[in-house]
């Protein structure tokens, strides 16, 4: 909502200046956005004098003026127009000026070889008036040379933003009042209107019965033999500081008063209205040209203003071009209606069209400012343009739900924590338009038909606290008590599990929680993808359901930016259904590249997947996860190398998933165009990490070692190379779990001196006895049973 | 008896005239050695008479000490040389580059998501949270934000359905309305998440992050919310002394409702938080609209409380001199490098908030 101090003095009498204005407009809820200085473009046009105005040397029809601007010297403009003659006084726009009529900025210029500083306007070009023969002549003395053309009626105005409850502060007269209850000046009373009308509204005017009806009062009123013209000044000011264009005075009336005071009206030419006015839903497929000069199609049950032939407009949003008025209209139909916010909106909505008078109708326009309306815009336009007026025709009532609220005086003290008085409370109100009775312990208030916001006591504590200043309210420091824990489980997982990835240099990204369906499919398990209906573009369609179609998309933005040694991860939700809580929290991490680029120290390398599998591990072990209970199987999906590729799960290969990871799938990296060798990746799914429950040191053993010596021992197999290492541990691990600490791989050969379909693995153990020194005795037999072991379980045998 | 001073005089012209460890090796075992000559001195001593022996002894165990201490000094002078030869021959350059490492970063988003939970935390808040897809009811109608209600038209809402039922929330409210719903007040509680709109320019990303905090008891009034979201506002920026404002605001679910600005001032370049004339706007707040309590079966007679949202992003902005949104969501290695944080950085009240 834009308004003008000089609007606002019209309303409002008060001593206080445009600071303290814009500050009190803050403080009780109406926010300044900005204050705007409009049309200071309008500064540089200033009246000029031409000296001498001789032909131009290589044009006939131009003309080279020596323009005096009350500078000193004089500035040679060039001029196409009949009567610049020596002596004019007219307008002279310099270079850097912007012209009204065409937006177009002035600039030095050569025109036919001749240069020229700036130019001299038109009452077209200024848009004063249609004369675009010559330049504008004005009757000047020397002393106004360089005075500012334009007069600086150029006023501030104050830009609002309205909440969407406060609709009769979308009126000047609404915004007056909050400031006037607020203390800062006095409400001006409207005048009183006594007009003799004579004769009867004789346009019928019915609003149809019908099923969700748009309308509820239809008040006109008829103006026969009005002459329209161009607005007055005041007038004319008024339009433009809102920043719209006038346009003729009976439409511009009709927008004063919807400014001025939040009721929107309508003007028909009551001439090209066929019989009658009936206000009906519309049909499917009816339709009708707008005054913004598109053409709409209707759909069923929208509210429509109709005659007997046509759809004149739709009820409380905008008018149709049938019967809008011109500049030649001789009999106006003046409307002043009440439309009901939902119906408003919905029909907006369906038809996507926005004005000002929806705007309003769907926030609330007061349902008892119809005949006001009218009558203050008949009195305009007699004022203005004549005519003379007919009776008002009222149709339609509204159900009168007059409702009074109690309030309790202790109630505003308990919500907001300061008290206030019975008498303060009552001050307030009133000038808010309440009408108030109090009681001992309460207070009966009335709001006023334009506050429908107001319905029960919490909304009139917020009023009188926001007149009273929130500057007021106590300020009570927090206490530092907790009721439980701050985070739960899950959360410190969260939290530990991100910084844990971090911590292996792995940089933290936030992308989107959508992306490109495309991508998504590559990475997803779903049957069906999750669409949005909506989407700001068809690139971010879907939500995804991997962690990896965004950081991919990422990936390759850097990798094509030369950044190609990337390790990327996100925390965050991945979606499995269109419902809430179907999603779950994924950690995804990517890296791609060499671990030592061109490096002098030692061989450059690129990342494997013993790289990425270490990271996963570590990050896994990081929190809280007993390594012993990690299980490593090559089970994979389908967006990872086949062959490169493991999950790791709890307790068993069957056990809850924690974690797949391994190298992308070669044809993804190739579809994806990221022009890197292979990336590397792993998703820890969070939801499946089992719950701790325990504090750590709960689950911790008891603290024992042993005193005897540890021996470590080294086997050598030839085995199957379908049996995996994985296996081979575990199977070693298991012979004899007392006494058998750990089981490290340490080499794994295939090629020369071994048969194909084989491979040599090598490992070794660590005996750690708990109760005795190991004898060599002992450790032959250990040795023996886990020969024995791996050769019966996998028919391996034993390299010497 | 022998002549233990030319003994020891012998031994000591011999060590002097050894010029390597080997030599000095093996003349240690001739002397030391099984059949050592202070070795053989030793055996002696059982055959001599009682008076004689213990001078010999003595005297004995003197030269052994004296040569003993000669032939350490000798091996030290030789370890010496060969740890000055060694140090000669070792020189590196170390101002050539080590081996490759690789540093971490945490997101601004998240790392002020850590900011701001560890301050509520001192202040008796615990984290909820609640799902990215909403039903309608949870993100509007239960916030008293009924259907064709023009403060709907304040929320570009993302939907995945064309009754539009189900949407992405638009704004962490709705974890307001699940945590009452799920348990009994008093309810203390913020809830950090994604919220989505979608618009889309320089200011606006489709996707940004809001804080909730809920404060519902018997006896809490505006009073509290004011106290605590200037203590929120000082720890988050970590000074002593902030201009705050509250001014009167609507939203559905809040009455009264209020918009808090903090003053800031431009210094070199450089916004200054927390005076100057100026004024910006950090969130959103008031007191739980009792129809929303009603809604979540809380009896409003009986339990009020505030709730309040903050944009996380703009914080983030905010205190760290970050100028645009939409880069937070751009991937872009050089700026998650720039404006990443050290994953070691954990804030914590003791330890400090930021570094």
């Amino acid at each position: 909502m834009i308004i003008s101090l000089s609007w606002l003095r019209n309303h409002l009498s008060t001593k206080a200046n445009l600071k303290k204005i814009i500050e009190r407009l803050t403080e009780v809820g109406l926010e300044v956005e900005n204050v705007k200085t409009p049309n200071n473009d309008l500064d540089n046009f200033v009246i000029c004098k031409i000296v001498k105005s001789q032909k131009h040397p290589n044009a006939d029809k131009l003309k080279l003026c020596d323009i005096d601007v009350g500078k000193g010297s004089l500035i040679k403009v060039v001029c196409g127009a009949p009567n610049a003659r020596d002596g004019l006084f007219t307008v002279y726009a310099p270079p850097e000026s912007i012209i009204p009529k065409t937006k177009m900025k002035l600039k030095v210029a050569k025109i036919r070889g001749v240069e020229s500083y700036g130019m001299l306007c038109s009452g077209n070009e200024l848009n004063q008036s249609s004369d675009k023969d010559g330049i504008i002549e004005l009757k000047k003395n020397e002393k106004e040379i360089g005075k500012k053309y334009f007069k600086s009626s150029a006023e501030d105005v104050i830009d609002i933003a309205i909440t969407p409850n406060r609709s009769d502060c979308l009126g000047v007269r609404g915004i007056a009042r909050d400031l006037a209850a607020s203390g800062l000046g006095e409400l001006k009373k409207q005048p009183p209107i006594k007009i003799n009308q004579k004769f009867k509204q004789p346009i019928k005017v019915s609003i149809k019965k019908e099923k969700n009806q748009g309308c509820g009062v239809f008040g006109s009123i008829y103006i026969k033999n009005v002459k329209n013209k161009e607005s007055p000044n005041w007038l004319k000011d008024k339009i433009v500081s809102l920043g719209l264009k006038p346009i003729s005075a009976i439409v511009d009336i009709t927008n004063y008063i919807m400014f001025d005071l939040n009721r929107p009206m309508h003007a028909y030419d009551a001439d090209k209205i066929n019989k009658e006015i009936i206000v009906r839903n519309s049909k499917k497929g009816e339709a009708f040209e707008a005054l913004d000069n598109k053409k709409y199609t209707l759909d069923n049950n929208m509210c429509v203003i109709t005659d007997k032939s046509d759809v004149l407009g739709l009820g409380g949003i905008i008018g149709g071009t049938k019967s809008g008025t011109e500049l030649s209209t001789k009999n106006i139909l003046l409307e002043s209606a009440y439309f009901f916010p939902s119906e408003i909106r919905r029909t907006a909505k369906n038809l996507n069209i926005d004005t000002d008078a929806k705007y309003r109708f769907e926030r609330g326009v007061d349902p008892k400012s119809v005949q006001m309306g009218l009558e203050l815009a008949m009195c305009m336009v007699l004022d203005i343009c004549g005519g003379e007026a007919s009776k008002l025709s009222i149709v339609g009532k509204l159900k009168n739900d007059n409702k009074s609220i109690d309030l309790n005086y202790e109630k505003f003290l308990r919500t907001i924590g300061y008290s206030i008085t019975s008498s303060e409370i009552k001050k307030i109100l009133s000038s808010l338009g309440c009408e108030v009775k109090a009681g001992k312990k309460s207070i009966k208030v009335a709001p006023p038909s334009w506050r429908e916001d107001l319905k029960e006591d919490i909304d009139l504590i917020e009023e009188l606290v926001r007149i009273k200043g929130y500057d007021k309210i106590p300020l009570i420091n927090p206490e530092k008590e907790n009721i439980k824990e701050t985070l739960n489980n899950r959360q410190k997982l969260f939290h530990f599990s991100q910084r844990s990835v971090a911590s292996r240099g792995f940089i933290e990204a936030i992308t989107w929680s959508f992306t490109d369906s495309k991508v998504d499919s590559f990475f997803s398990d779903l049957n069906e993808e999750i669409r949005i209906s909506n989407p700001i573009s068809s690139d971010l369609d879907v939500l995804r359901s991997s962690m990896y179609s965004n950081l991919m998309l990422a990936a390759k933005k850097n990798i094509h930016r030369n950044f190609e040694d990337l390790m990327l991860f996100e925390i965050g939700p991945v979606f499995h259904e269109k419902k809430p809580g179907k999603q779950s929290t994924v950690i995804g991490a990517i890296k791609t590249g060499k671990y030592s680029r061109k490096n002098w120290i030692e061989k450059e390398r690129s990342f494997d997947v013993f790289d990425i599998k270490n990271d996963v591990i570590r990050t896994l072990i990081e929190i809280g996860i007993d390594s012993s209970k990690l299980s490593i199987s090559n089970k994979t999906k389908k967006w990872y190398h086949p062959g490169r590729s493991g999950l790791i799960s709890l307790e068993s290969a069957n056990g809850p998933e924690l974690a797949y990871f391994g190298e992308i799938h070669p044809s993804l990296i190739k579809k994806l165009d990221l022009r890197v060798e292979s990336v590397l990746g792993f998703e820890i799914f969070l939801d499946n990490m089992p719950d701790l429950g325990k504090k750590i040191r709960e689950a911790k053993p008891e603290f024992i070692v042993s005193d005897y010596q540890k021996v470590v021992r080294d086997f050598a197999f030839v085995i199957d190379e379908k049996y995996s290492s994985g296996e081979i541990v575990n199977l070693v691990k298991n012979i004899d779990k007392d006494l058998i600490k750990n089981v490290k791989i340490f080499d794994v050969y295939q090629g020369e001196n071994i048969n194909l379909g084989k491979k040599s693995i090598a490992f070794n153990v660590t005996f750690e006895p708990k109760d005795k020194t190991l004898s060599e005795e002992d450790i032959e037999q250990a040795s023996k049973k886990i020969i024995s072991s791996v050769q019966n379980t996998t028919g391996a045998t034993l390299r010497s | 008896m022998e002549n233990f001073d030319q003994i020891e005089l012998d031994i000591l012209n011999k060590l002097k005239n050894i010029n390597d460890r080997s030599s000095l090796d093996l003349f240690k075992t001739e002397v030391f050695g099984k059949k050592g000559s202070i070795t053989e001195l030793f055996k002696k001593i059982v055959s001599l008479d009682q008076n004689k022996k213990k001078d010999y002894a003595a005297k004995l165990n003197e030269l052994k000490q004296k040569v003993e201490k000669t032939i350490k000094t000798r091996f030290i002078e030789f370890d010496q040389v060969e740890i000055n030869k060694k140090l000669k021959s070792e020189k590196i350059d170390v101002t050539l580059p080590g081996r490759a490492f690789f540093s971490g970063k945490i997101h601004p988003v998240s790392q002020v998501i850590d900011e701001v939970t560890s301050i509520f935390s001192e202040i008796g808040f615990s984290v909820e949270e609640g799902p990215d897809v909403e039903n309608e009811y949870y993100n509007f109608s239960a916030l008293n934000t009924p259907k064709n209600h023009p403060a709907r038209d304040m929320h570009d809402t993302f939907y995945l359905d064309h009754s539009k039922e189900l949407l992405l929330r638009t704004h962490t409210s709705p974890v307001q309305i699940r945590t009452m719903l799920n348990s009994k007040p008093p309810f203390k509680i913020i809830a950090p998440g994604r919220t989505y709109r979608c618009d889309s320019d320089q200011t606006h990303a489709p996707m940004f992050h809001q804080l909730e905090g809920l404060h519902i008891d018997k006896n809490i009034n505006m009073g509290h919310l004011k106290g605590c979201l200037y203590y929120f506002v000082k720890k988050f920026f970590e000074i002593d002394k902030v201009k705050i404002r509250f001014r009167p605001s609507h939203f559905p679910f809040t009455e009264p409702s209020a918009e808090v600005d903090i003053g800031y001032r431009i210094q070199d370049g450089k916004i200054k938080i927390g005076e100057g004339d100026k004024w910006l706007e950090i969130l959103g707040c008031g007191m739980v609209h009792p129809k929303v309590l009603k809604n979540v079966k809380v009896n409003p007679k009986e339990y009020q409380g505030y709730a309040f949202g903050v944009g996380i992003d703009r914080l983030a902005m905010l205190k760290y001199g970050i100028n645009d949104l939409r880069a937070f969501f751009e991937s872009d290695i050089r700026w998650l490098e720039f404006y990443g944080f050290d994953p070691l950085d954990v804030p914590t009240n003791y330890r400090g908030l930021s570094r």
